[in-house]
């Protein structure tokens, strides 16, 4: 496998498929593991560090569930391939711009990728599309079991795995659903929904693109603790928040038409209309746009384009990927020009279709 | 409810770590993207949280003399001191969970309120912990003796490592 053959591909976490895609983007699970016998990374020597890349790549290449998979020395990577995988959510931007040996192995499919070296020995992490947080469970337990035949885990009778950060401690794990709210951003509803999650320690982030923009009213619902419960609970904790949620989200989604369908209506059109036809645009933008016209699809107020178009142009105007599929490295001002391009292309394409 | 720095909407509810209680700030994309410096990843938000959880709670209960010699304290280990992790909210090896419980145990307490694992284990079972954080020890010290250029003592070293490594 390539990079250049995923920049065609859209990434699992934006396929747009699986139970309630429209709301939830994707599930993800994280486990944060460490070897038992080396100093944890702030503490590696460089030859550490080999050694820690070495051991794993070694180990891992020769068992079924890493056979298809690809192993990135990230230390060679060009960076604006180091920012493809953050962009695809593969890694993360702390592997990408820290030092020394480190590694990424992605499988086929992108469900399951494994960082090695990242702020513990290993992250592995499993995504799928839409709210399907138990099929990532019980691939990460799988795969989590497979690895640990080969390697033995820092791990302590009473708290549990170790990890570097006492924050993560105990499971290690850290479960989190992307969720897509722009019907509750528009309502100001936002704030109420997330207060109440804070009271039972959920944590809420916004997903930031480029410049560390809030990224079109995607937002991000994780576990905060990680010790004294068990990974199922963990699971169900932020599992359990998700149906109120999506119903939150459609009543506002209603809501919203009833009230004033003509000027929703509006809005979308303008979004849609301004992505396909400006001549330079930037990032942030786009995100902005695509977000309301991703409304629009999922409200029929727009009826000759597709989920997972919209999915994919979300992740395709990013900086790396436009540069990748341009064939062409582009500073921020070409970029916002060959975005333009780009969607006036995939947009026009749709329409005559 | 407005964000309680500038007084617009507050969209972001950041669950913060601060004294001995969990602090809920409500803030407006603009201050919580200040806040977060979201320019790095999720793992580094915590790190400066972490750090100033762990000073404020040091100030309250120690003198200035108790406070410099818990700073000093050092893991047989790895070598990182109290001091280092305090400043980068990392640790240095697994070890140190044991060298420095009491100190971390009301950190845990205040981060997850429970401080029993009672989840998955290694199915590996038994296995020699204390080897295992013998060979970091061993390992930095041979790096040591390379420094010093005391290359007898790395060659034993190297040999204790290696009938270590080939028990494992
Ligand atoms: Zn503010
Ligand atoms: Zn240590």
């Amino acid at each position: 496998m390539l990079l250049d053959d995923l920049a065609n591909r859209c990434g699992e976490w934006l396929r747009g498929s699986g139970p309630d895609s429209d709301i939830v983007m994707s599930s993800r699970v994280r486990l944060a593991r460490n070897l038992a016998d080396f100093p944890f990374i702030r503490r590696c020597t460089d030859i550490d560090r080999a050694n820690i890349a070495a051991t794993v790549h070694q180990r891992l290449s020769t068992i079924a569930e890493f056979n298809e998979a690809t192993f990135f020395d990230v230390n060679d990577l060009e960076t604006i391939d180091r920012q493809f995988l953050v962009e695809r959510q593969l890694i993360s931007r702390e592997l990408a711009d820290s030092e020394g040996a480190r590694t990424v192995a992605i499988d086929q499919l992108e469900n399951l990728s494994l960082m090695v070296n990242e702020e513990d020995h290993l992250r592995i992490q499993v995504m799928k599309s839409g709210f399907s947080l138990h099929e990532a469970w019980s691939q990460i337990n799988h795969v989590d079991d497979v690895i640990e035949k080969q390697m033995t885990y820092a791990y302590h009778q009473k708290l549990g795995y170790l990890t570097a950060c006492p924050t993560n401690v105990g499971t290690g794990m850290r479960v989190s659903v992307l969720v897509h709210l722009p019907a509750l951003v528009l309502m100001q509803q936002i704030e109420k929904v997330f207060r109440s999650f804070q009271k039972i320690n959920l944590a809420v982030r916004g997903l930031y693109g480029e410049g560390s923009q809030a990224m079109g009213d995607f937002f991000q619902v994780s576990n905060q603790i990680t010790l004294g419960k068990t990974e199922e609970d963990l699971i169900k904790q932020v599992g359990d928040v998700v149906p109120a949620l999506i119903t939150y989200e459609r009543k506002a989604r209603e809501q919203l038409i009833r009230d004033n369908q003509q000027k929703l209506f509006d809005q979308v059109s303008r979004a849609y209309g301004t992505l396909q036809n400006a001549q330079q645009i930037s990032s942030e933008e786009t995100m902005h746009l695509l977000s309301k016209v991703r409304m629009g699809i999922n409200l029929g107020l727009i009826g000759d384009l597709e989920i997972p178009t919209i999915n994919k142009l979300f992740i395709h105007t990013q900086p790396a990927h436009l540069q990748k599929i341009s064939g062409m490295a582009l500073d921020t001002a070409n970029r916002n020009i060959e975005r333009a391009n780009y969607l006036h292309t995939q947009l026009r394409r749709t329409m005559d279709n | 409810m407005n964000c309680q720095k500038c007084h617009k909407p507050a969209t972001f509810h950041i669950t913060d770590l601060t004294g001995d209680e969990l602090l809920a700030l409500h803030l407006c994309a603009d201050c919580a993207k200040e806040y977060l410096n979201p320019e790095e990843d999720e793992s580094q938000i915590d790190a400066p949280t972490l750090t100033n959880l762990l000073t404020k709670q040091l100030k309250l209960g120690q003198t200035a003399e108790e406070l410099a010699e818990l700073d000093n304290k050092e893991c047989p280990i790895c070598g990182i001191t109290f001091f280092e992790f305090r400043q980068e909210g990392r640790l240095g090896c697994p070890y140190d969970y044991t060298h420095f419980a009491d100190e971390l145990e009301p950190l845990l307490v205040n981060v997850h309120a429970k401080i029993e694992h009672v989840g998955k284990t290694p199915k590996q079972g038994a296995y020699d912990a204390e080897s295992q954080t013998e060979l970091i020890r061993l390992r930095r010290e041979m790096k040591k003796a390379i420094e010093t250029e005391d290359y007898e003592a790395a060659s034993k070293l190297r040999d204790q490592i290696r009938q270590i490594e080939e028990k494992g």
